[in-house]
């Protein structure tokens, strides 16, 4: 990379505000309203923090922060660049309005133990902008288990036998392929580079493995990073749908599957690096795995009846959109797997509000019992839609800018068919996601009916899904500042 | 001579002479025999620490105490260098914590007795302490000997079947020891020393090591000291005698005694003789380093399958014997770092462990993983020490037991020996299996009330059931979480005390 390394140590306060965080709630753990309103202060700080580093990113400057030496040669240093900081910026802004709506959902569900939620979800931010500033493998791969550890006690959060399934699936699948495939393949790097891993601009590991160990190492990475839900290591994120709705929201649409898409999207650029992926012509291993992800988690979608389901499969396969746009290693798509790491976020967040508020305010789960929920909350059904088109990618959602680049950067790729699996999924999409708005508003169920008593969900729970939705507009019309960061990278 | 030269046989001595106090007080009162013990321990480990700043200090990275000024090697030295400092440090560290942790469960456990146990504490710890700082072959066996008696004898303390695994461990422990006099008996006929460094001149200088003579005696050193470690097949004395043993007892021998007879193997390996002598014959390396991947495998399953706690934890010493063992002999420094390195690690770790497991035996009265339903609202701060030391065993970042697995699993990479890194791997994913699931028992069960400690004749003794929270006292808390934090710190600072280590690494000829 050409851009001036400065040496700041702006990240590792970002970071810090909410590691440090917990110490605040447990002490205010008696005065919820207290608590949750630093909650709320520490997640403001944080995305000021995060904004602080903007200036100097977008002229193209690094800001590092060596924090030990625990490996002879390797740091664990935080280092934050465009696409860093966009992640960055996605999640800290996220986690102000999930807050919000946290604190809405929490009390309006009665759920126990909030210290200990609130305490966790704030540690499992900290983890998460770990990973975005990672500036090496080893910090990467030290900050994505601590994001596993963190992220348990949220799945997990309702203590029943359902949630002990899901909890275990939960680890199963993270743990079992960090350490079994992760792990290895990042010592392997380690002792094959001579002890370099900063991730560079041409990959680190370029010219310094053969095309079969490179495969294995892509292939160790693409499955190791679990949280990214390729296809076969996808359960564990249906199964984590047991955790309170905040938690799937923030967690399971972005932070925690961001994170894992992030490091496959590091891989690429990174470690093994596009031009040597290029040469090997590997990207089309990783391509066909993605695409049989998209098609497969939509199809499977299509049936299930548990809304947070449904919505989780559709995650599994927006997730390999932007592990396919990488796979094209065409600058374009880069871009749009990058962009599209921001623009599903505020999609999928808004549709998981929604479903969230549904519960809160309705006590229904399930698809089937929300036919003509329109007429009981329109509002809500609306953002609903929105969220939908963001997902589709339709006009004017944020989600059309992402899936355009990654539809150009097919035939870049010289590869124009795999813009197949993106229309495809794009149809499917519309079949699983467009039936609840269509028997929400036009038809009437056993619940809700033209009859129905207008309600929409408590404040806490609306606001934040309104400003997610209107914020998916709003990126179609604004997109710049996304793909600035994101052509720092490419 | 000023006080800090003398450090290295302060170490020493302040146990020592703490022992016979302690007997001596606790003829007179009782309840002074912990306090006394604690300052000894406290005296000891800050010797320790500043013999290790003298060593990190020195330009060589030695420092040497001639006992009583006689010249070796016909007098007795100390020698203390970038390999086992460290190792010296870890001991008298965890000694101090166990020793703070004992009070109330020695009152518990041994009541009437507490001066007899902590006389013999001590002494264990003596012994443990001289191993590790020792330079005389013959000195190491004459602590060794201290260390092993004052352990049986601790041991046979416990309860229930703890007299007869204690006769198992008697057995297996002397055999041990005869070996290790054996080998260095050998080792003497032909060298005529027993100074370790002067028998490598001696050895270097006659070129002795085509000779079968100093053949057995390396091959019965090492077959003694694999009984001590517990080392894969010779492992089936500890399970037992660990799990019967009090509280402190197990909780000071399971962390140092494994670890130091580890220390003692990679000392001859790579002091005394050396890495050409030791590599050079053949398969012999390849077949110990699969041992040693047996020994993680086997070691994890059994810990897998056995219902109680401290039986988990001891078959889990087993398998990460089977680490360092491992690591000693893939024959590379990455590997030897990483050795010498997890025996600090482990040590500590071990050690978090063990004395979480006795602070919930204590409020529990049971070690049966059924007794630990609940107990994250019983004993929150108990377990997030427990958690917090599974995680580092599992070997998550920033732990240290990540940090460990990282150089011997690089190792194996390096060495090609790909058996060893597959093995790691299963075993660190048995253990998150064989965590979590106890996790799992803390997280979602619910408190049995009434509980009841499960006893031979219904209620055990000395338990009482207490509603809502129920934590361990401060007494228990304070160790327990230095333990626990000292891994996070000893990960975030494994690089210094890998750079520390590499001193010692450096030198090794490979």
């Amino acid at each position: 990379m050409t851009a001036n390394v400065v040496s700041s140590a702006l990240p590792l306060q970002a970071i810090l505000v909410s590691a440090l965080l917990p110490l605040v709630l447990v002490a205010l753990g008696r005065v919820p309203n207290w608590r949750e309103g630093a909650s709320l202060l520490a997640g403001c700080l944080k995305l000021w923090l995060v904004v602080k580093m903007l200036p100097a990113v977008r002229d193209g400057q690094l800001l590092e922060y060596v924090l030990a030496e625990p490996v002879a040669g390797v740091p664990l240093v935080l280092r934050v660049d465009g696409m860093g900081l966009l992640f960055a910026l996605v999640a800290s802004s996220l986690w102000i309005v999930t807050t919000v709506y946290a604190i809405g959902y929490m009390r309006g569900a009665k759920e126990k133990s909030q210290t200990r939620f609130f305490v966790f979800f704030a540690f499992s931010l900290s983890a998460t902008l770990g990973v975005a500033f990672s500036g090496n493998l080893l910090t990467l791969y030290v900050f994505y288990e601590l994001l596993s550890m963190a992220t348990y006690p949220l799945v997990t959060h309702h203590q029943d036998a359902n949630a002990r399934a899901g909890g275990r699936k939960y680890l199963t699948y993270l743990l079992a392929t960090s350490v079994g495939f992760v792990l290895p393949a990042m010592i392997f790097c380690y002792v094959r580079s001579g002890g370099q891993m900063d991730f560079a601009a041409a990959g680190f590991m370029a010219g310094k493995v053969n095309s079969t160990e490179a495969l294995v190492l892509l292939l160790m990475f693409t499955f190791g990073f679990a949280k990214a839900g390729v296809m076969p290591f996808h359960g564990w994120l249906p199964g984590a749908m047991v955790a309170p709705t905040p938690v799937s929201a923030l967690l399971h649409a972005v932070a925690v599957v961001k994170v894992g898409v992030f490091c496959v999207l590091r891989v690429f650029t990174g470690v093994l690096g596009v031009d040597m992926l290029k040469e090997f012509d590997l990207g089309i291993v990783v391509s066909f795995i993605a695409g049989f992800t998209i098609i497969v988690s939509s199809l499977i979608a299509l049936s299930q009846d548990n809304l947070k389901r449904r919505l989780a499969f559709s995650t599994v396969g927006q997730l390999s959109y932007i592990i396919l746009g990488a796979s094209m290693l065409s600058p374009l798509a880069l871009k749009g797997a990058m962009a599209h790491i921001a623009m599903h976020a505020f999609g999928k967040i808004t549709l998981f509000f929604c479903a969230g508020a549904i519960y809160v305010a309705t006590g229904k789960k399930y698809i089937s019992h929300m036919t003509g929920i329109g007429y009981r909350m329109p509002i809500t059904m609306i953002c609903f839609l929105i969220g939908t088109m963001s997902v589709m990618g339709l006009p004017p959602t944020g989600g059309l800018i992402s899936k355009w680049h990654l539809l150009l950067g097919a035939p870049e790729s010289g590869r124009w068919w795999l813009m197949l699996f993106l229309a495809g999924s794009t149809l499917l999409n519309g079949a699983y996601l467009l039936p609840i708005v269509y028997s929400a508003f036009f038809k009437s169920g056993n619940y809700f009916g033209p009859d129905s008593e207008r309600g929409e969900p408590p404040p806490a729970c609306f606001w934040p899904l309104c400003l997610t939705a209107v914020a998916s507009i709003v990126l179609f019309f604004a997109p710049n500042l996304i793909f600035q960061l994101a052509s720092l990278v490419v | 001579m000023t006080l800090a030269q003398q450090a290295p046989a302060l170490i020493l001595l302040f146990p020592f002479f703490g022992a016979l106090l302690t007997l001596l007080i606790g003829l007179y009162r009782r309840s002074w025999c912990w306090p006394a013990t604690v300052a000894a321990c406290a005296a000891s480990a800050l010797a320790a620490w500043s013999t290790v700043v003298q060593v990190a200090e020195s330009s060589n990275a030695l420092v040497t105490y001639r006992m009583a000024g006689w010249v070796p090697p016909v007098g007795i030295e100390f020698r203390v260098d970038a390999l086992n400092a460290g190792v010296v440090f870890m001991i008298a560290m965890v000694s101090l914590l166990v020793a703070i942790f004992s009070r109330t469960v020695v009152i518990n456990e041994t009541a009437g007795k507490e001066h007899f146990f902590y006389t013999l504490f001590q002494m264990l710890i003596v012994g443990v302490l001289g191993i590790g700082l020792t330079g005389d072959a013959f000195n190491l066996y004459v602590f060794l000997e201290i260390s092993s008696l004052s352990s049986y004898a601790l041991i046979a303390m416990g309860r229930g079947r703890a007299a007869f695994s204690c006769f198992n461990y008697i057995m297996m422990g002397t055999i041990g020891a005869s070996f290790y006099l054996l080998g260095v008996g050998y080792l003497y006929i032909k060298t005529g020393s027993l100074n370790m460094v002067d028998i490598s001149r001696i050895m270097h200088e006659q070129d002795l090591f085509q000779t079968s003579t100093i053949h057995i005696g390396f091959l019965f050193i090492l077959i003694g000291v694999w009984i001590k470690m517990a080392f894969f097949p010779l492992h089936r004395w500890l399970p037992n005698a660990y799990t019967f043993a009090p509280t402190a007892t197990s909780a000071l021998a399971a962390p140092i005694m494994t670890k130091v007879s580890i220390y003692v193997m990679i000392r001859y390996m790579y002091t005394v003789f050396d890495p050409n002598f030791v590599f050079g014959m053949g398969p012999r390396s390849d077949v110990v380093v699969w041992l040693a991947v047996i020994a993680m495998v086997v070691g994890s399953f059994y810990a897998l399958a056995k219902r109680k706690l401290k039986m988990m934890l001891a078959y889990l010493v087993i398998a990460e014997v089977g680490y360092m063992v491992g690591g000693a002999w893939l024959a590379n420094k990455t590997g030897l770092t990483g050795a010498i390195f997890h025996i600090m690690a482990d040590g500590l770790m071990t050690a978090a462990l063990f004395l979480s497991a006795g602070a919930i035996y204590y409020k529990r009265k049971s070690y049966n993983v059924t007794a630990l339903k609940g107990m994250f609202q019983k004993m929150p701060f108990t377990m997030g020490a427990f958690a917090l030391a599974a995680l580092s065993m599992i070997g998550i970042p920033p732990t240290c037991g990540f940090f460990s697995k990282w150089y011997l699993i690089s190792a194996g990479i390096e060495a090609g020996h790909y058996g060893f890194v597959g093995g790691l791997l299963f075993s660190s994913l048995v253990n998150a299996i064989l965590f979590f699931r106890l996790l799992e028992y803390a997280y979602y069960g619910e408190v049995e009330t009434p509980y009841v400690a499960a006893g031979k004749r219904g209620k055990k003794k000395g338990f009482r059931e207490k509603s809502g929270r129920d934590e361990a006292p401060l007494s228990m808390l304070v160790p327990m979480w230095s333990a626990s934090l000292g891994l996070v710190l000893l990960g975030f600072y494994s690089g210094e005390v890998i750079a520390f280590i590499s001193r010692y690494v450096a030198e090794v000829q490979f």
